[in-house]
């Protein structure tokens, strides 16, 4: 997993409440057997306008050119605003995978469905939660300002706008020091093996019926 | 000091507590699929790691099998290859599969519980949001990402952060043709698809005890929908029949001992949970889905609403574009809508009780003239041969109802099972994002009961009404 420690970035605003996995990625790419490729189908049924399979030529398609994603001043973009309950629905991967693959390294919204929360986390994707009045102005910011950046700092826990303006943000101390280190959280979990073993000796005692063969 | 039921299920599971509050959380069981097990797979090569307890995982195919004729495998080769992968990688690491042409084979959240892989009191995992469902047993069971089944695969634990406690009481008794799906639908109505956010959801109140197992597996499935990501139920005397004598359940000495600790498996009477929603049960009607969230939902003799009259801008956005998708008209009476094709099937209603629920409407009747197709696609291999013996496959396909083999299917249509662009389904399952059972399609969630009668009537009606 890469480590993020700061990032600047160009923003890209997903002005929609609700957006949910099969959005995010479709189920006919999720018969991939690998981690990488999705982003050329990131949010493929409002992306394109004829229907996408897996394996053909995504550069040939026709474009959606009023979804946001299209639109010329957003290529590029490093950092996606989004609203409610992004990323709610199945517990599929692929989500993040395809926004990293995509370019997304933060997104920023005032809420997550808590399955595709963690999954950012387990692939270096840093989703910051924001007041939905903050979240209002950066959407109007974005919106008015062709070019608009945010800088993230994650060890300061902060957003900050090109006009100086800076938002704190809250992260768990063990995401960050993970996130901050790009650290790996089998290797970590495995520094406790002694642990685990010592409760399954006691529970094989306490629940027996919980180790059958 | 009293503790809720998550609280018990937590506090038995932690191995390790961390200094930031999280902790290293014991997984009793992992179900495996096709869709979100090769990647976890490829990492423990990459890593060159081993897993952990093979005995404690269970894998099966259920997303990308075809439910027609098996016989000559699966046509499609990305599905294909993909199944090959599961069937490579158990092997590999010698986990038992169900593979396909097993009959045990199924939908992950049906096979477990059947074969009494799941049992209460566990943590269960799998890659799959409607791992919820096994909640129903008195267990604490939820969804994870692939890192994660990569996680619990090497270490047989997840790193874990304690939700809320939530208490979902239906209380009273529900009327006559309001199913568990029923149940479950009013409360996303009413919780919202957010409202679970952060929470483990415990079920409870009259008529959540007074539905069958099968019935709780419902509800507790679409926990998820409700933004919650493990839903529960206490054990009780039917959870211990239902789990009685199955393949991985105790026998003997251990049996005994098993179930006195399943008594201990319910929050305690004075538990303090963080929020209680009390929803009367007499209240619930048959619930159909409008919109293209499982929480824009009503009841079946109440018309689509009008986003004019909804206050909160992003909300009023919300239903207007969904309405756009689904081609409906605000005002509209639900039982005006038209269905072009109907599912009974999905890891929500798959089970025995649904198919008889349907074939009760279904028996003597046929499909009306403008329903191009009625699939039903029973959870499991074991659940079919179950409904063949009592006859339903029968009941169904006089009906003209097409009689399928198990998986999830039109579901998510990750198989040759979908809706074609513009297409209105009455569908049993558990999501009507736009696109979910096909690019373009329109689902509609219901009951088994009310997909079979909109199967039969051609557009929504109240199996309440119906004889």
């Amino acid at each position: 997993m890469e480590k993020l420690t700061t990032l600047t970035g160009l923003v890209a605003p997903l002005d929609r409440a609700n957006v949910d996995t099969d959005q995010i990625i479709p189920k006919q790419y999720l018969k991939a057997i690998h981690r990488t490729g999705f982003g050329p189908t990131l949010f493929d049924d409002w992306r394109y306008l004829d229907p996408g399979e897996p394996g053909m030529d995504h550069g040939t398609r026709r474009v959606n050119p009023e979804f946001v994603l299209n639109q010329p001043r957003y290529q590029g973009a490093r950092i996606l605003l989004a609203r409610e309950n992004f990323g709610c629905g199945s517990s599929r991967e692929h989500a993040p995978w395809a926004l990293l693959d995509y370019g997304f390294r933060v997104i920023i919204a005032p809420s997550y469905a808590d399955i595709f929360f963690n999954n950012c986390f387990n692939n270096g994707i840093l989703p910051i939660v924001l007041p939905a009045a903050v979240m209002d102005k950066l959407f109007a910011e974005t919106l008015a300002t062709p070019g608009y950046q945010l800088s993230v700092d994650l060890a300061a826990q902060r957003v900050t706008t090109s006009s100086g303006e800076s938002f704190g943000f809250e992260i768990d101390e063990f995401r960050k020091y993970k996130l901050l280190n790009g650290l790996d959280d089998i290797g970590l979990s495995l520094q406790h093996a002694g642990d685990i073993k010592a409760y399954e000796a006691r529970r094989r005692v306490e629940a027996p019926w919980l180790f059958l063969e | 000091m009293s503790k809720t039921l998550y609280d018990k299920l937590w506090d038995a599971h932690v191995v390790r507590q961390h200094d930031d509050g999280s902790c290293l959380l014991y997984i009793d069981r992992q179900l495996v699929h096709e869709v979100t097990s090769p990647q976890a797979f490829d990492g423990l090569r990459l890593a060159r790691r081993d897993v952990w307890r093979r005995t404690a995982n269970l894998a099966t195919a259920d997303h990308n099998v075809p439910t027609t004729d098996r016989s000559q495998g699966i046509t499609d080769p990305v599905s294909r290859l993909q199944v090959d992968t599961l069937d490579d990688n158990c092997d590999e690491f010698g986990i038992t599969e169900f593979k396909m042409g097993d009959i045990r084979q199924g939908i992950v959240h049906v096979i477990g519980p059947e074969a009494g892989a799941t049992l209460p009191g566990m943590t269960v995992v799998c890659g799959d949001s409607h791992t919820s469902t096994h909640g129903a047993l008195g267990a604490l069971a939820f969804g994870i990402g692939t890192s994660e089944v990569e996680h619990a695969l090497a270490t047989q634990c997840l790193v874990q952060k304690k939700s809320k406690n939530m208490l979902v009481s239906v209380d009273g008794a529900v009327g006559p043709g309001v199913t568990a799906k029923d149940i479950v639908l009013a409360i996303i109505g009413e919780i919202g698809t957010a409202g679970g956010n952060g929470y483990a959801i415990e079920f409870g109140g009259e008529a959540i005890r007074a539905l069958s197992v099968e019935g709780r597996m419902t509800v507790c499935n679409m926990a998820i929908e409700a933004g919650a990501r493990a839903g529960m139920v206490a054990a009780d005397e039917k959870t211990v029949e239902y789990v009685r004598g199955r393949t991985y359940a105790p026998k003997g000495d251990l049996w005994e001992k098993a179930v006195m600790a399943w008594r201990e498996l319910h929050s305690d009477a004075d538990a303090k949970f963080d929020r209680v929603v009390r929803i009367a049960a007499a209240g619930i009607k048959p619930q159909v889905s409008w919109g293209t969230s499982p929480e824009m939902v009503t009841a079946v003799d109440a018309r689509v609403p009008d986003p004019a009259r909804e206050s909160d801008p992003v909300k009023r956005e919300g239903m207007a574009r969904a309405l756009k998708y689904m081609g409906l008209q605000a005002g509209t009476p639900i039982t005006a809508i038209e269905v072009d094709k109907v599912f009974i099937g999905s890891c929500t209603n798959s089970r025995i009780e649904d198919l008889r629920a349907a074939a009760v409407v279904a028996k003597g009747r046929k499909k009306a003239a403008n329903v191009k197709q009625v699939l039903i696609v029973p959870g499991s291999g074991l659940v079919k041969q179950q409904a063949e013996q009592e006859g339903l496959d029968k009941i169904f396909t006089a009906a003209g109802f097409e009689w399928r083999e198990p998986g999830c299917s039109m579901c998510l249509a990750m198989n040759a099972d979908r809706l074609e662009p513009g297409e209105r389904c009455a569908s049993t399952s558990n999501r009507n994002f736009e696109g979910r059972q096909g690019a373009g399609g329109r689902t509609h969630l219901v009951s088994p009961a009310m997909a079979a009668a909109a199967a039969v009537a051609g557009h929504f009606v109240d199996v309440r009404e119906w004889e």
